[in-house]
């Protein structure tokens, strides 16, 4: 859903990421299954320069391959559900939520039993009367420990530029109209910090088991740009895919 | 020991130098509310050069009236920056006029 908005920001660091477009992907986003497998052997020159600098690390006896590799699988094996899961026990669990408001990294390390590696992470907390979002206008300083990869918008010079000025009109573009009366704050993470946002949870969601709020925890929830989903548009999206079949 | 606490008014400094700094040009200049200190790091400034950025600095998490540093804002809203100590400087004795 989330990458519907312009996820193909080649611009910044979004490096090595081009091998789709010879293979016949539409401009909208849908591969066409009939098109031929295009091998694009030619590597660009960031790609030949990590190569070259990974085997001169490798020559010099600082780091092996499969250092690299477990790196990589550790890297590839966040995605947003550990946010999600943190958010939902901040949700049901008032004790944990205050430890996470204090040191996201411990509070996290110890619900996930995961490295959250070298960044601080911090928590933000949105509420009835407060609103963060979340931008590096830096670069892409982003929690990746929590969330995985950041979308491509999230890291795209438009993004980056704009949601620092005009957040509201950002927010309204991806569908999210914040009241007036709730105090937007943006926070840009220009330094060692990595922020998430908690979300504030939605209504109709007393009898929700824990896992069932995690669900309703999003990537785009956690950085700021939207709320959590309301337990209806849940079920609509499993019965949905039953209607089509 | 951290010079700023929660609550001191502090102002950004203007300095604009052709190097890797972790501080957007767009605050140089505007005065802001120290939230809360983060810690000390080694310093990215120092470190992007080759060295150990040590001493560690503080880190200190700013807020800054939107309106104040961008035209037009709505009164409501605020920016939240991480910014390094050797970037500010004490804004208090100027009080309400910043």
């Amino acid at each position: 859903m989330s990458d519907a908005h312009g996820d193909h920001a080649h611009g910044n660091d979004e490096h090595g990421d081009h091998a789709h477009e010879p293979n016949g992907e539409h401009a909208d986003g849908h591969a066409d299954p009939h098109a031929p497998i295009v091998h694009d052997d030619a590597q660009d020159a960031w790609e030949r320069r990590s190569a070259a600098i990974e085997a001169l690390l490798v020559e010099k006896g600082i780091l092996t391959h499969d250092e690299v590799r477990a790196a990589i699988d550790d890297f590839a094996s966040r995605t947003p559900m550990l946010g999600a899961r943190l958010v939902a026990k901040a949700w049901t669990d008032p004790a944990f939520k205050s430890r996470l408001l204090a040191d996201a990294k411990a509070a996290a390390a110890e619900e996930l039993g995961l490295d959250m590696g070298l960044p601080e992470i911090v928590a933000l907390e949105n509420s009835d009367s407060v609103h963060h979002l979340i931008v590096c206008t830096l670069c892409s300083c982003y929690p990746r420990m929590l969330l995985g990869p950041p979308p491509g918008w999230y890291k795209s010079l438009p993004y980056r530029s704009r949601a620092i000025v005009d957040p509201r009109g950002v927010m309204r573009e991806l569908g999210l109209d914040v009241p007036p009366d709730v105090e937007v704050r943006v926070v840009d993470s220009t330094a060692d910090m990595r922020y998430f946002v908690i979300p504030a949870r939605p209504s109709g969601t007393e009898s929700l088991s824990e896992a069932q709020l995690a669900a309703l925890v999003t990537r785009d929830s956690m950085i700021g740009v939207a709320r959590a989903r309301e337990p209806i548009a849940s079920t609509w999206h499993d019965s949905g895919c039953v209607r089509v079949a | 020991m951290a010079r700023f606490g929660p609550g001191n008014r502090v102002r950004v400094r203007t300095e604009h130098r052709p190097t890797h700094v972790r501080t957007p040009a767009f605050i140089m200049g505007h005065t802001g509310v120290v939230d809360r200190l983060h810690g000390s790091f080694p310093n990215p400034e120092q470190i992007a050069y080759g060295q150990d950025g040590l001493p560690r600095t503080p880190l200190y998490f700013v807020r800054f009236d939107a309106p104040r540093v961008w035209n037009g804002a709505p009164e409501t809203d605020t920016l939240l920056i991480d910014l390094y100590e050797h970037w500010l400087e004490p804004a208090d004795r100027e009080g309400a006029t910043a």
